[in-house]
């Protein structure tokens, strides 16, 4: 039976970013991916690296780990496509403009750079946004990139400090066993499950599924120059009811734009709804209706890992299991991308007891435990 | 929204067919088809007037198309299927000017006849302009192009490739060499099978007669394609039979391997498939309730088979009797086990492409990107293979022969649309135009 | 006798056959359709509205499929815009 220091279950973004910190702390790794790395909610979502503070735990993390990003992006292989294009909230109206000075208030409290555009400046920034928004904050220090390709840098650099990679599903993670589909057995002091939404290895996870949209464009250079996030993104990421959808737009390298977003609870199938996609596009042409005349390549819909207050689960699994080598990173909903670097980095400075850059309790998962002291 | 009872996709000789035997039985018949003009490849219309002649074997594509516009039946050309989700009902595009129009089709029975495409394998050279599909180059020259003049070299498998080389040299090109990669005996076989199909014989004989300059050289194909130094069009290409490589000089390449199926439609639908083909019984009638299936989709057979099928696609429709064409059909299925182990594929043909040959044209993605890579999935994301505005459909014929990989599941929208085609308010645009 | 009309392509006036696609007038023209990501010419491989080779912008709409569209009066195509 193989033995490894630590088994990584899920070879996702988050999965391999754990992977290559685990390496790079002399650790002996195994990653285990059932289906092709990368190939998960990696790769159905946005890439975008940017900053959000629907929560001062979530301003300091997406802070934190956007930090990673900027530290390492000069290194990152091309392929990766890493450019700092800078996201702009978008407020429609006054009402919304006071949310962006509240805004730019919050990051400055927190180091993260912003300013506050008027409706000519927003315009002069954006020229294909509708006429008459109220204007916007910019975040010029928010990137975006490839995700698979991201997730297949970690990965690499892991195997060339001696991580393994095993492509067969884990069907069996406890005690420090892990069984795979292809009949293996491996062991290890520790286990850390980075499985997306799936929770079959432990059903006591508190992640549900939310269901999101996405669609991809043909190349238009030029037509895009930032991210643009309507303020109501981040109402229709509290809501835990009804299914929502928010302006969400982002240029890629390539010339193309990815369009989103959509939110909804309780669907597992994966076939885009065409009453969904329909609200989310009208949303989006009302916002540039230069839109409505851009070729559409692909539609295709993925699953975001949420909990109850939208914050990751980073750390071990006590409170939630009595197993001792279980450890997570889950629960990323729509920052998985942006959060992966830093939640590696917390995970194993968790792992070694070394002292984190920033503090780690808000994402124990035990503190979703009731009467659990964290 | 339009409403109809029999809705045909595609308007090439098996969609012609069906309408005709389903309008002609009694049933409201709506064609869509994605082309300028009714005829699909074979029956490709020109569409310059007094232009290059259409393959219409004696008039049979005119006399069709005028049975077709008395049968009743409506033709809708330019409209592109992308969407075929909700039961009942199918979304379409059609490009116009500067914008777009989605239009919603509802319909009691579909008749797909989506016909086929052809099959491109890469080899050095084939991104060069002048290298065009064979029935690629038949389709640009039915659109205006003329070829009088040129050197033309044909190459590649298949039935096609004589049809393609006899109309150029009709239409004045100096085809000189027509290489097919299958070797004497796998044709000869496949000759002696056309001892039951005389028709076929005679058109074989009509397309011969009309060659008689040219060099048909079975076991031979284009192993690279050279270009011209003034970088327009090709100057040779390079041509090999297994033992030795020669140099024939060429303004153009004309090369295709044979057709694939386009059966994306039946995919999304969720039809069952035998193989690469849509499964269907005797009636065409495939295993999704009131939709059927005739033409190339069931199985690569040429136009004898779409005809036969498409009529018994639209008498089923009409709830008329098929029993008198059925031994039509099953000969023609004959004819197409025939086509198939003719123009098998030789294992130098896979050998052609280079580490640094393109094999995805829309993202440029070398050969040697995708070896090493653990499927297809994997390949799309880390490269870009097939994530590009054709979606595969002319690399995936091409990684499934060089790698092996199957084709992953097909995904609506079939085709790129504009946003737009997603929005609300398009029907009541078009309640404003007329039918 | 076949009517001729006139169309731009890169700023030049062509003059071509009433009914030519627009594919076949870029042939017509020596002009390339596109160019790839990678920078190389590209012309229609095709000819029937699926392999995208043969994409221009006509009448300032890019990503037209030329093969499947019929030359206007006064159409305007750019190969490389």
């Amino acid at each position: 039976m193989k033995q490894f220091d630590i088994l990584i279950v899920g070879a996702g973004i988050v999965g391999c970013a754990v992977a290559r910190e685990c390496a790079l702390a002399g650790m002996h790794a195994g990653v285990i991916e059932g289906g092709v790395p990368g190939g998960g909610a990696t790769a159905a979502g946005m890439g975008h690296v940017v900053v959000m503070d629907d929560s001062p735990a979530q301003l300091a993390l997406t802070g934190y780990s956007r930090s990673l990003w900027q530290r390492e992006n000069q290194t990152l292989p091309a392929a990766v496509e890493y450019e700092t294009r800078g996201t702009v909230w978008v407020a429609a109206d006054d009402e919304e403009m006071l949310e962006v000075e509240s805004k730019c208030v919050a990051y400055r409290g927190a180091g993260i750079e912003s300013a506050i555009l008027t409706s000519r400046q927003l315009a002069e920034a954006e020229p294909n946004l509708r006429r008459g928004l109220a204007g916007g904050l910019l975040v010029p220090g928010d990137g975006v990139i490839y995700p698979p390709a991201a997730a297949g840098y970690y990965l690499s650099e892991a195997g060339r400090m001696g991580a393994e990679l095993m492509l067969s599903r884990a069907v069996k993670a406890a005690e420090g066993v892990v069984q795979l589909a292809n009949g293996s057995t491996i062991r290890a002091e520790k286990i850390v499950l980075a499985v997306g939404t799936e929770c079959d290895l432990l059903p006591a996870l508190p992640i549900e599924k939310r269901k999101g949209h996405l669609l991809i464009t043909d190349r238009y250079p030029g037509f895009l120059r930032h991210q643009l996030v309507e303020l109501g993104y981040l109402k229709s990421a509290h809501q835990s009811l009804e299914d929502s959808v928010a302006f969400n737009i982002q240029p890629r390298q390539t010339g193309q734009m990815l369009l989103g977003s959509s939110r909804q609870f309780g669907s597992v199938d994966p076939r885009a709804e065409s009453e969904m996609m329909r609200r989310m596009l009208d949303r989006a042409r009302s916002y540039m209706p230069g839109l409505a005349q851009i070729s559409a390549l692909r539609v295709w819909t993925g699953f975001r890992a949420s909990t109850k207050d939208k914050l990751p689960l980073i750390g071990p699994a006590k409170g939630l299991s009595d197993d001792g080598s279980l450890w997570l990173a889950a629960g990323f909903e729509g920052l998985g991308i942006t959060n992966a670097p830093g939640a590696a980095r917390l995970l194993v400075d968790g792992m070694l007891g070394r002292t984190p850059e920033i503090a780690a309790e808000p994402y124990l998962p035990a503190r979703l435990i009731e009467g659990l002291h964290v | 929204m339009k409403r109809t009872q029999v809705l045909v996709i595609g308007a090439g000789p098996a969609g012609i067919a069906a309408a005709i035997a389903a309008a002609e039985g009694g049933r409201r018949v709506m064609v869509l088809d994605d082309n300028p003009s009714a005829g699909g490849q074979i029956w490709r219309g020109g569409t310059v007037s007094g232009g290059s002649r259409s393959d219409d074997g004696g008039g049979a594509r005119q006399r069709a198309l005028d049975r077709l516009s008395r049968s009743g039946a409506t033709v809708l050309s330019g409209m592109r299927v992308f969407d075929a989700q909700v039961s009942g009902v199918v979304d379409a595009v059609r490009e116009t000017g500067s914008h777009s129009v989605v239009e919603r089709f509802a319909f009691e029975q579909l008749i797909l006849a989506t016909g086929a495409r052809e099959r491109f394998l890469p080899f050095p050279g084939w991104t060069l302009p002048g290298v065009f599909g064979a029935g690629g180059l038949q389709a640009l020259v039915k659109g205006g192009y003329p070829v009088k003049g040129k050197r033309i070299v044909v190459s590649g498998s298949g039935p096609l490739l004589l049809a393609v080389a006899a109309h150029l040299a009709e239409d004045g090109a100096v085809v000189s060499t027509v290489a097919e990669q299958a070797d004497m005996g796998q044709m000869a076989r496949f000759a002696a099978s056309l001892w039951s199909h005389p028709g076929k014989l005679m058109q074989g004989a009509a397309y011969r007669a009309k060659l008689w300059k040219t060099a048909y050289r079975t076991g031979c194909w284009v192993s690279e394609a050279l270009p011209a130094a003034n970088g327009q069009g090709l100057r040779a290409v390079r041509l090999s039979d297994g033992t030795r490589e020669w140099e024939e000089a060429c303004d153009l390449l004309a090369c295709g391997f044979h057709l694939v199926p386009n059966t994306e439609v039946a995919s999304l639908l969720g039809c069952d498939f035998r193989e690469s083909y849509v499964r269907v019984d005797g009636a065409q009638r495939t295993s999704v309730e009131g939709v059927y299936c005739a033409g190339e989709p069931t199985g690569i057979a040429g136009f004898d088979a779409a005809l036969v099928q498409g009529e018994i696609a639209g008498l089923s429709c009409a709830g008329r009797s098929t029993e008198a064409l059925r031994k039509r059909a099953q000969a023609e299925q004959q004819f197409q086990l025939g086509l198939e182990k003719a123009f098998a594929l030789r294992p130098e043909i896979g050998l052609l492409a280079r580490q640094e040959t393109i094999v995805c044209r829309c993202e440029d993605v070398a050969l040697g990107a995708l070896q090493g890579r653990l499927g297809w999935t994997d390949a799309k994301l880390q490269t870009r293979c097939g994530m590009g505005p054709c979606q595969g459909r002319v690399c995936g014929p091409a990684v499934e022969h060089l790698l092996g990989w199957k084709p992953v599941s097909v995904r609506q929208p079939l085709s790129p649309v504009p946003i737009d085609a997603f929005c609300s308010n398009n029907e009541d645009e078009l309640i404003k135009e007329k039918v | 006798m076949s009517k001729l009309i006139a169309i731009t392509i890169n700023g030049v006036r062509n003059e071509v056959v009433e009914g030519t696609t627009i594919a076949a007038a870029l042939l017509l023209a020596g002009q390339a359709c596109r160019v790839s990501v990678t920078g190389e010419a590209r012309t229609a491989l095709c000819g029937m509205g699926i392999c995208f080779e043969c994409r221009a912008m006509v009448d300032g709409v890019p990503h037209r499929r030329t093969c499947q569209t019929v030359c206007t009066p006064g159409i305007t195509v750019e190969t490389n815009p």
